[in-house]
């Protein structure tokens, strides 16, 4: 019998149908995690800008960088590595691939990376407003850059009350993972602790024990920071600190600084300094003659000094950097990212680029992994001690205080006659594993709050 | 407490950095002076000198072209800027005179990273320059920085003769002490104002040349030294030339001395003597009356 409705196409009720049916709905019910996760995802509360920030196709990530000021140059290079990982991100590339979670490319759980960048002047203030419109206007889902240490703290302490992870890129005071950190705030980027401990055996074997050392130090987190760790993994070889002379971030001059170092009888000069101040203070440096009286050294190299210094004044020098371009003959993935930069911006990335992309790449790896933005569940995803194979080799985050493990190149700067090309600038003098120089967990003086402490 | 070496070359090193304020701030004063204009936009101007003088000795290697270089760029933007677009703001409250000026600098420094970038571009001193003076032993210091005090001065020196044994720098001072009465007997006050105008952008293009060597060029280098010209001419007083004189090396040997003793007070001295000035003084120490 036809059970017809009027209007309606006819719909013969059999058995064999609804027999079909059943199991068109079973098999959807089965195929649907695979098809629709958000359907059957767990459901997590709200938490900052979760779940506002994921209901549509799309998710934001937030970039604050220098792009005037001191340390310009350092966060133009900076935003550039942002803008690639977005777009390997969103596109795919030779590194996601390699990375499982992102394999299948098309964004971060499906949804297109949209971004943002502001210009944070190099100051803390700028650098927080504007994160804090991206937050409220645009709920950012995550926020990345610094350059300056006192600016990563800033935006963690942010990240911390607003609930939204900040992957820390360039910033190397110990604060940043130690005293001030965040359970909110990632850093990837060796800290000051890894960077002295990489370079002072390297130092020691190639200029002696016993020396004195003169600090020029920039007057801020970073720079203090700097100068307790040097000192105290040169303490091992006898090496003590003739003067420590502070300059706040912008000095025009000098002098005063070069003077006191001039005659303070130190046999090494370390120049702490960053991006425009490390120029101006190398520059005034070599007019007083201080590279004849004693050794100079730049602990944490700008990217871009050499082309700003030349070989005459570099070449020999020692120093150290998070990441350097000629460790893409270790590790493949560097190789990748530098020829799609260079394809894209014209000239070779320099660490700030590197350290970036690198923090975007683990941010979307995590998020991956936990299957969700919720912020505590990305959080437990990052302090899982995962190791992603990236630009730097396999790196990870330690759990107790979010410091990353990355490893530390120690470089040494080429004479004139051992430059070929662009940006070949440093000799590679050894990579040393990021494991071997953190910091015990202990000294950090780190105490993670909780996910709900403000 | 420091030895007397230090002090010494402390001393000199604040004499010589107060010398090449005292050539960036004279610009300031003249201009303020005379217009009563107040150009934010004189860093980015010191800015276009350290360029001018970048680009010409990259490619030809003269130190007398390069300021030859930096004071034409400056001619000529200055001309630009003044008979396009500040010549209208000169009656316009000093807010708004801040704001359009804010915004050329803005401009010229964007301007710049877009043709050069952010990085700090390489300016070798000259070879003449290369060398450390020896003070009968008690202390050392560079050559180029010895020099610097010579050129700067020659500079003062020229700027000095025009303002003070010149007709133009007779009408100029006039302007500074009645711009009305000046225009009531016939001068031409707006060609005065350009060349004013000019003048003062030219010192600070000029000012750049010679600190470019010193520093890093990059746009931004400016904006501090902005900063010092404008306590040079607060300490000075508003349109005063000798002011901007004293005031430039005030400011030198208060950024150098503090930091003998103790660095971190070496920034904040200099505002701090800024404020005493303001309430004990209000027009600076060479200031005219009336005029704050």
């Amino acid at each position: 019998m036809d059970r017809t409705i009027p209007g309606r196409e006819s719909r013969r009720v059999t058995r064999r149908g609804i027999l079909k049916t059943g199991l068109g709905v079973s098999a959807s019910g089965l195929l649907m995690p695979l098809t629709a996760p958000h359907v059957w995802a767990k459901t997590y509360p709200t938490m900052g800008t979760f779940p506002a920030g994921v209901q549509g196709k799309t998710v934001f990530a937030a970039g604050l960088f220098p792009l005037t000021g001191a340390y310009a140059s350092l966060g133009n290079d900076e935003k550039l590595g942002f803008d690639l990982a977005i777009e390997h991100l969103n596109n795919g590339s030779q590194v996601t691939e390699a990375v499982p979670s992102l394999k299948k490319g098309g964004g971060v759980l499906g949804k297109q990376v949209m971004s943002g960048t502001a210009d944070s002047q190099t100051q803390v203030n700028p650098a927080v407003q504007a994160a804090s419109r991206f937050i409220s206007s645009n709920n950012a889902m995550v926020m990345t850059g610094a350059i300056s240490s006192a600016i990563a703290v800033g935006l963690e302490a942010l990240g911390q009350r607003q609930k939204v992870i900040y992957m820390g890129d360039v910033t190397a005071s110990d604060d940043t993972t130690g005293k001030n950190c965040q359970r909110f705030g990632f850093r990837l980027m060796p800290d000051n602790y890894m960077f002295s401990q990489a370079i002072a055996p390297v130092l020691a074997k190639a200029l002696g024990h016993n020396l004195k050392a003169a600090y020029l130090v920039p007057d801020y987190t970073f720079g203090t920071s700097l100068y307790t760790e040097l000192t105290q993994a040169f303490a091992k070889y006898g090496w003590t600190s003739a003067t420590e002379q502070l300059a706040p971030i912008g000095t025009t001059d000098f002098t005063s600084y070069l003077l006191d170092i001039a005659n303070s009888g130190a046999n090494v000069m370390f120049n702490e300094t960053v991006g425009a101040d490390e120029v101006t203070s190398t520059k005034q440096a070599v007019q007083f003659g201080i590279m004849k009286k004693m050794k100079f050294v730049i602990p944490l190299l700008s990217p871009f000094i050499y082309k700003s210094m030349g070989p005459d004044v570099l070449g020999g020098m020692y120093g150290t950097m998070p990441w350097f371009w000629g460790m893409q003959d270790k590790y493949p993935l560097a190789k990748y990212f530098v020829a799609d930069f260079h394809k894209k911006f014209n000239y070779i990335p320099r660490f700030c680029a590197a350290q970036c992309y690198n923090s975007m790449i683990m941010w979307a790896d995590a998020v991956e992994r936990a299957g969700t933005f919720y912020p505590p569940e990305v959080i437990k995803a990052l302090e899982s001690g995962y190791k992603v194979d990236t630009i730097a080799g396999k790196v990870w985050f330690r759990a107790e205080d979010h410091q990353g493990v990355s490893p530390v190149p120690v470089v040494q700067g080429k004479t004139k006659s051992e430059i070929h090309g662009e940006a070949d600038n440093w000799k590679l003098v050894e990579i040393v594993p990021g494991e071997e120089i953190m910091q015990p967990i202990k000294d950090t003086g780190c105490h993670l709050p909780s996910t709900a402490a403000a | 407490m420091p030895s007397t070496a230090l002090l010494l070359s402390q001393a000199f090193s604040g004499f010589a950095f107060g010398t090449l304020l005292a050539l960036l701030s004279s610009g300031l004063t003249i201009i303020f002076g005379t217009l009563g204009f107040v150009n934010f936009a004189h860093g980015a101007m010191f800015m276009l000198g350290a360029y001018a003088a970048f680009v010409v000795l990259a490619h030809w290697h003269s130190y007398i072209l390069a300021l030859l270089a930096g004071a034409m760029v400056l001619l000529i933007v200055s001309v630009v800027l003044e008979r396009g677009l500040l010549r209208f703001f000169y009656t316009r409250p000093p807010e708004d005179q801040l704001l359009v000026t804010f915004g050329l600098s803005v401009m010229m420094i964007e301007a710049i990273r877009y043709f050069f970038g952010s990085n700090s571009e390489r300016v070798a001193q000259p070879a003449w320059g290369d060398g450390i003076v020896n003070f009968w032993g008690l202390f050392y210091y560079p050559l180029y920085r010895v020099e610097v005090i010579g050129i700067a001065a020659v500079f003062l020196l020229a700027l000095y003769l025009l303002l003070y044994h010149t007709s133009l720098g007779l009408m100029v001072r006039a302007g500074i002490e009645d711009r009305l009465m000046v225009g009531l007997l016939g001068i031409d006050v707006r060609r005065m104002f350009l060349i004013v105008f000019v003048v003062g952008a030219m010192a600070a293009g000029i000012a750049g040349v010679i600190f470019s060597p010193l520093s890093a060029v990059v746009p931004d280098m400016g904006t501090p030294f902005l900063i010092q010209a404008f306590v040079v001419v607060v300490i000075g007083g508003l349109g005063s030339f000798g002011g901007s004189i004293i005031g430039g090396l005030i400011v030198g040997e208060l950024l150098s001395l503090t930091t003998a003793f103790d660095a971190a007070w070496s920034q904040a001295s200099i505002y701090l003597v800024m404020t005493l000035v303001l309430v004990l003084r209000p027009r600076g120490l060479f200031g005219a009356a009336g005029r704050v």
